[in-house]
C-alpha cells in the first residue's frame, strides 16, 4: 500500500483524555488524531504525561475522562480486540532474562496467537531487522542494555501489528543499532502502519517523525511537523523548539 | 481463556525453574537434599515416646472371660487405651486409618488355651496351643518395639497368672516380621511429611516470580497483549503442577532409596500423587496472594513465610513431634491433610476409599480450590496496578 493511500484512515484517536492520580492531573484534556502510515512523536519532559497516555492506549490505565480509540476500537470497552492490533514496546526493557532472544520473541508471538506456520519466519524477520539474528540463541541476561532494548522492539513487532507504540525505543543503543531501528521504523511506516513513539532524543524525532506533539504538565502545547515547528519558532533544530516551549528547568519523575 | 496462551506462559515458567539457580535450588535440589539429610539422620529408631498406646482387640472366639480379662488388664496397666472390636474388618480399617497404633487378634481357641494352661500349668501335653496376631501401625515405628513385649508382660502376669518370664505357655505371639516392622525407623514416619515440606516452598517461588515480573515490567507488558488474567493464572497452574509432579517423583525416588517402601498398590500411589498435585494448586494460590500484597521480590520472600511457616511446622512431619494443641491447630492447614493422607495411604496401607483418606482428600481439594480462587482474584487487581 502506498503511504499516501494509507494515510486516509485515523489509527489512533485521543479525545479530551484526562488522567488524575488523586489531586495530580497527569494528562489534562489531550486530543490527538494520528493517521495510518505516519510516525508520530509524543515529546515532553519527564513526568509530562507521555507514558500515562501510552498506558491509556494499551488499556492498562483507565482514563478519568475522555476516550481513546485504536483503529476505531475503544481501548477500554473493546480492550481485548484493540490489543490484538497493537504492538507495544514499553519504557522498561521488559524482557525475560532467562529466555533467549528468540524465546522472548516467540512467547509474544504465541500470546498474540500468531499461526505456528508463519511464526518462525516472522521471528527471524524481526530479529534480523533489529540486528539480533546471530545472537538469537543467547540468553537475554547476557545481552547488553541496547541489545535488550532491541529484543523488546522485536517482541512488539513479531505480530506484524497495525498500530505500534514505542516508549523511548532507542535508549542505550549505539549509533549503528539506533540507525537500524530507525530504518525499521520508517519501513513499517511505509507499509502503512501507524507508529507513536516517545523519545527524549530530539534528533531522533526530527529524523523519524512526520508529526510531533509536545506536551507539558499533561497538556498539548504544540503540534506539527518538525520542519514547520523549526520555521514557526525560527529555531535551528527541534531541541531548540522544545527548550523554548518547556523551559530549561530540570524535571524529575517518570 | 485460551489454552494456547496458558501453555506458552507455562513453557516460559518451566524454563525459568531450570535456568534460574535460586528457583532450581528451592524447588528441585532442596527437597532432594532435605530428604537425603533426614533419611541418613533418622534412619535408625529415635524420637519421642508415646506414653499411652491406642490398641484394638478382636476376640475371634467371642468375648468370653479370658479376652475380657486381657482387655481389662491392658487398660489397667495405664499403658494402653483399649477398644474392643466385634470383627476383624472394622478393626483393620481403624488401624489403616491411624485410629489405632496396634491391633491384637485373639484366635478362636484363645479361651480354651488359657483354660487348659490354668488347669494343667505344669503339663504342656494338656495345653491347647494358639497364636495371637499383632498388627502394628507402620506409621508409628515406636509401637513395633514397645507393644509386643508389653503385651506379653500383661498377658503373663494377668490372664495366665505367671511370675517368671522363663515359664512357657500355650500362647505365642506372631512375629513382628509378619507385619513388616523390621527396619522400621523414625524416617518411615517422617517420609510422608517430606512431600508436603518440599511443595510448600512453591509459595515463595510463585510470589517471587510474579513480583519480579511486575518490577521489571514484563507482567504489565503481558497484560497489554490479548492474554487475560485467567490465562496467566492457568499458565502458572500448568507449569507448577508439572514442577510439583517432577518434585514429588524425585522425593519419592529418594525416600524409596533410603528405605521407605510405601505399603500401597497402584491406586494408593496414584491417589497420593494426586493429593500432592492438588496441594501444589494451594501453594500457587498462596504465592499469588503473597505477590499481591508484596511491593518487591524481597518483600515477597519475607511475607511468604506467613503462609509457609505454619504449614511447615504444623502440617508436615514436624507436626508429629509437637504438643497435642499444636497438632490440633494443624487441622486448619491444608498441609496437615496432605501428610495425613499420605501416611494413611502409603504407610498404613489404608484404601483410597477409606473415610480418613476421603476426608483428607476433600479437605485438600476444597481448601486448595478456595485458596487458588482467592489468589487469582487478588492477582487480577495486582496485575493492573
Amino acid at each position: 500500500m502506498q503511504r499516501e493511500e494509507a494515510q486516509a484512515a485515523v489509527a489512533i484517536s485521543i479525545d479530551n483524555l484526562t488522567v488524575e492520580y488523586g489531586p495530580v492531573r497527569a494528562v489534562d484534556g489531550l486530543t490527538l488524531a494520528i493517521p495510518t502510515a505516519e510516525v508520530f512523536g509524543l515529546l515532553g519532559p519527564n513526568g509530562s504525561g507521555k507514558t500515562t497516555t501510552i498506558n491509556c492506549l494499551t488499556g492498562l490505565l483507565r482514563p478519568t475522562k475522555g476516550t481513546v480509540r485504536v483503529l476505531g476500537l475503544d481501548a477500554q470497552s473493546d480492550g481485548q480486540e484493540a490489543r490484538k492490533v497493537l504492538g507495544v514496546s514499553p519504557q522498561e526493557t521488559a524482557v525475560y532474562p532467562y529466555l533467549t532472544g528468540e524465546e522472548n520473541v516467540r512467547l509474544f508471538g504465541e500470546l498474540y496467537s500468531v499461526p505456528k506456520k508463519v511464526l518462525g519466519a516472522r521471528i527471524d524477520y524481526v530479529l534480523e531487522k533489529v540486528g539480533l539474528l546471530d545472537e538469537a540463541k543467547r540468553r537475554v541476561s547476557k545481552y547488553s542494555g541496547g541489545m535488550k532494548r532491541r529484543v523488546s522492539i522485536a517482541m512488539a513487532l513479531v505480530t506484524d501489528p497495525k498500530v505500534v507504540l514505542l516508549d523511548e525505543p532507542t535508549v542505550g543503543m549505539d549509533p549503528q543499532a539506533r540507525r537500524a531501528v530507525w530504518d525499521f521504523i520508517l519501513e513499517l511506516r511505509d507499509e502503512g502502519k501507524a507508529i507513536m513513539l516517545t523519545t527524549h532524543y530530539m534528533e531522533e524525532a526530527e529524523e523519524l517523525c512526520d508529526e510531533v506533539g509536545i506536551i507539558d504538565h499533561g497538556r498539548l502545547i504544540e503540534l506539527g511537523a518538525p520542519g514547520d515547528l523549526r520555521t514557526k519558532y525560527q529555531a535551528r533544530d527541534l531541541e531548540d523548539v522544545f527548550i523554548r516551549l518547556t523551559g530549561r528547568r530540570i524535571r524529575e519523575g517518570a | 481463556m485460551k489454552l494456547g496462551h496458558a501453555l506458552a506462559l507455562a513453557k516460559k515458567d518451566w524454563k525459568r525453574v531450570f535456568r534460574e539457580p535460586a528457583f532450581l535450588f528451592l524447588l528441585i535440589l532442596f527437597p532432594i537434599m532435605l530428604t537425603v539429610a533426614f533419611g541418613t539422620s533418622f534412619g535408625a529408631l529415635g524420637g519421642s515416646q508415646t506414653t499411652q498406646f491406642k490398641i484394638g482387640i478382636v476376640a475371634l472366639g467371642g468375648n468370653s472371660s479370658a479376652p475380657s480379662q486381657l482387655s481389662h488388664d491392658l487398660s489397667a496397666s495405664g499403658a494402653f487405651a483399649v477398644t474392643d472390636y466385634a470383627d476383624n474388618r472394622s478393626a483393620q480399617s481403624a488401624l489403616s486409618q491411624g485410629q489405632l497404633q496396634a491391633l491384637i487378634l485373639l484366635p478362636a481357641g484363645f479361651e480354651q488355651s488359657v483354660q487348659s494352661f490354668r488347669a494343667h500349668m505344669s503339663d504342656p501335653r494338656e495345653w491347647t496351643n494358639s497364636t495371637i496376631s499383632i498388627y502394628l501401625d507402620k506409621g508409628s515405628p515406636v509401637t513395633a518395639q514397645v507393644i509386643p513385649p508389653m503385651l506379653v508382660q500383661v498377658l503373663d502376669q494377668g490372664v495366665l497368672g505367671i511370675k517368671s518370664a522363663a515359664q512357657s505357655t500355650p500362647l505365642s505371639i506372631s512375629s513382628p516380621s509378619d507385619v513388616e516392622v523390621q527396619g522400621t525407623s523414625v524416617f518411615q514416619s517422617f517420609a510422608p511429611g517430606l512431600f508436603a515440606f518440599a511443595s510448600i516452598y512453591m509459595i515463595m517461588i510463585v510470589a517471587q516470580s510474579y513480583t519480579t515480573d511486575r518490577e521489571t515490567g514484563v507482567l504489565g507488558r503481558i497484560m497489554v497483549t490479548p492474554t487475560t488474567s485467567a490465562d496467566i493464572v492457568m499458565g502458572s497452574a500448568l507449569s507448577y503442577l508439572v514442577v510439583a509432579l517432577f518434585q514429588a517423583l524425585l522425593v519419592y525416588a529418594c525416600v524409596y532409596a533410603l528405605g521407605y517402601h510405601p505399603d500401597a498398590g497402584m491406586g494408593g500411589l496414584a491417589a497420593g500423587f494426586l493429593i500432592i498435585m492438588v496441594f501444589a494448586l494451594c501453594n500457587i494460590g498462596f504465592g499469588l496472594i503473597t505477590a499481591a500484597v508484596s511491593k518487591s521480590a524481597g518483600a515477597a520472600t519475607g511475607i511468604s513465610f506467613i503462609f509457609l511457616m505454619p504449614q511447615l511446622f504444623l502440617g508436615t512431619f514436624v507436626g508429629s513431634a509437637l504438643s497435642p494443641t499444636a497438632q490440633e491447630a494443624g487441622r486448619f492447614l491444608p498441609a496437615y491433610y496432605v501428610t495425613d493422607a499420605l501416611t494413611s495411604l502409603w504407610t498404613r496401607g489404608a484404601s483410597v476409599t477409606s473415610p480418613v483418606v476421603m476426608t483428607d482428600l476433600v479437605a485438600v481439594v476444597l481448601s486448595s480450590v478456595a485458596i487458588l480462587a482467592v489468589g487469582a482474584l487478588i492477582f487480577r487487581r495486582m496485575a493492573s496496578r
